[in-house]
């Protein structure tokens, strides 16, 4: 079989190549990043028959045109950024047949900031410590460490020689994206710094998303939550959602190109579950955070999966990536 | 110091420190905090690199990452398989590492340094606020065998310690947008190595031709948390004779 080769005709506003992330070498300095909104990458990877960590593409708000040399199968799932080919819009959540010489197209946002594309059998780039994920400011990973440009060519793994059934996810576990969002968060680990009214604080108003957000973070307005006292506070490890108060007060939300460390107290952290509504998020658009804990927050994502499990089960690792 | 080679950064391994315990903190629902102390000191940053180990080697499925700082690990994973309580209740098992017995730090590592110039510009004012000459200086960072407490902010980026009081110049006030690959800076009482171009504020007073990360080869990072640094002084010469050596063996 001829391999599929993806041709950019314009790159988007910002298109990377995203696995579920490259663990195993935080203890080197390596951040994590991955796709912001797991749960879109995965269903688009289950519905082109993919494992779920195979390389797709994140679009972001603007999306890019390709052209197809070879048929592939193929699926979109996350924001609506108006995809069509010829002409013609397409569905999302559901796999699609290209043929080649298709040209996909994307228009404007019309829910959400970020898309998924999977193409059956996964993006071919190298694996940089175990991961295909693009880390922009470090230049790692993805297409040469960087977001797609006009004339790059990707090329798609050789697809498994099952045949594809069309697959499309059913309407309840399609999540739908607001413009203002309740995001449920574990309080802690340093929520014991700041003074009992700052969890009240942080609960009681709404956070707005600046324009100074992006893969790594986003830089949150609305009441500053302030320190206790000065106190020293010694540079540990961070993770996503990790909600950072620096000493200016304002909220910063790690998102999945963060750095492996900081030095700023941590007075909560997003529950996995709620991620992927915060990854949709852009510029002007609202957070309320809402407490809840640890037991919830885990039954929540256990809940999350086993209803997409049902609805579309994990392909099995039969052949090794 | 009578001795040939003064190591003022070597454990004492008589003392132990006051309490010998770790305490977990959640850090969100995939991740726990194990912590060792709140201080950069070199016997709780050993336990935390022995704990890391011990962590490792029980080879538990679903278990992302497991990240040693200065003074805690980090341990990421799977929520999907663990419960944040079992993960707790196992890691709680674990033998407590204790600050006697365990090896004070791994190998060594020599680091060539071309100190100020256009490689260190802010040696000087380094010099000026240590009250010493910028040789003085120079000898004075290069006396110390520094631990690797940790990597973090870029790839393979080493926050070595402790620096002499002395040398404790705080960071920049405002960063520099660009630092060059190489860079050695100082930052209150760590000093640590710029291992590709990104922006930083820590005072730049050298420059080392060593890459200290190649992500393409099979042992991409130089440095491990809990390993042993030594800095040493190169002229001109020898600098662009390594950096040389050094881009062809990349070639």
């Amino acid at each position: 079989m001829n391999p599929i080769r993806i041709h950019v005709a314009k790159p988007g506003w910002l298109s990377t190549v995203q696995d579920l992330g490259r663990y195993g070498y935080q203890q080197y300095g390596v951040p994590v990043a991955g796709a912001m909104d797991h749960y879109a990458a995965i269903v688009a990877n289950r519905l082109v028959g993919n494992r779920d960590n195979a390389a797709v593409l994140e679009l972001t708000l603007k999306g890019p045109e390709l052209e197809f040399e070879g048929d592939a199968h193929i699926a979109i799932t996350g924001a609506d950024l108006s995809p069509t080919i010829g002409g013609k819009r397409i569905p999302l959540w559901e796999s699609i047949e290209v043929s080649s010489g298709s040209r996909l197209c994307f228009g404007t946002a019309q829910r959400g900031t970020r898309s998924y594309l999977a193409i059956s059998g996964g993006i071919d780039v190298p694996l940089i410590h175990g991961s295909r994920s693009t880390h922009c400011a470090s230049e790692t990973g993805g297409f040469e460490g960087r977001p797609l440009r006009r004339g790059d060519v990707l090329l798609i793994a050789s697809r498994s020689r099952e045949v594809l059934n069309s697959k499309r996810l059913s309407d309840q576990l399609i999540p739908c994206y607001e413009k203002s969002v309740t995001i449920r968060f574990i309080p802690g680990p340093q929520h014991n710094l700041f003074p009992a009214t700052a969890l009240t604080t942080l609960t009681s108003t709404s956070y707005t998303v600046t324009p100074e957000s992006n893969r790594m973070g986003y830089r949150l307005t609305g009441p500053r939550i302030v320190r206790k006292g000065p106190g020293h506070f010694i540079s540990d490890c961070t993770t996503m959602g990790a909600l950072q108060v620096p000493a200016d007060g304002h909220l910063i939300l790690l998102m999945a190109d963060r750095q492996t460390t900081g030095g700023y107290p941590k007075i909560g952290c997003v529950i996995t579950a709620d991620l992927p509504l915060a990854a949709q998020l852009a510029p002007g658009d609202t957070i309320s955070f809402s407490p809840t804990t640890m037991a919830k927050a885990q039954a929540t994502l256990r809940e999350q999966r086993t209803l997409l499990d049902a609805a579309l089960p994990q392909r099995r690792n039969f052949h090794k990536d | 110091m009578a001795s040939p080679k003064p190591r003022p950064n070597r454990l004492r391994r008589t003392r132990r420190t006051p309490k010998e315990s770790f305490r977990l903190v959640p850090l969100g629902d995939s991740a726990v905090t194990v912590e060792f102390g709140d201080d950069i000191d070199p016997r709780i940053n050993a336990r935390v690199v022995t704990f890391a180990n011990t962590v490792v080697t029980q080879r538990w499925k679903g278990i992302l990452d497991v990240v040693p700082t200065h003074r805690s690990v980090t341990v990421y994973f799977d929520a999907l398989h663990w419960k944040s309580s079992t993960l707790a209740s196992r890691l709680k098992k674990l033998p407590c590492p204790s600050s006697t017995g365990i090896s004070p730090g791994g190998s060594l590592h020599s680091i060539p340094v071309l100190y100020g110039g256009e490689w260190g510009p802010d040696l000087t004012d380094l010099a000026a606020f240590a009250g010493l000459t910028p040789t003085e200086t120079i000898l004075l960072h290069t006396s110390v065998r520094y631990r690797v407490y940790m990597l973090g902010f870029s790839p393979g980026f080493p926050y070595l310690g402790l620096v002499p009081e002395r040398l404790a110049m705080p960071r920049l006030s405002t960063p520099r947008t660009k630092v060059p690959a190489g860079s050695v800076g100082i930052a209150d009482r760590q000093t640590g190595i710029y291992p590709s171009s990104t922006p930083g504020g820590w005072r730049l007073i050298g420059r080392t031709p060593i890459p200290l990360y190649r992500k393409t080869d099979s042992n991409p990072f130089l440095l491990k948390p809990g390993e042993l640094v030594r800095f040493h002084s190169i002229d001109r010469d020898t600098f662009d004779r390594l950096a040389g050596e050094y881009a062809r063996a990349n070639d």
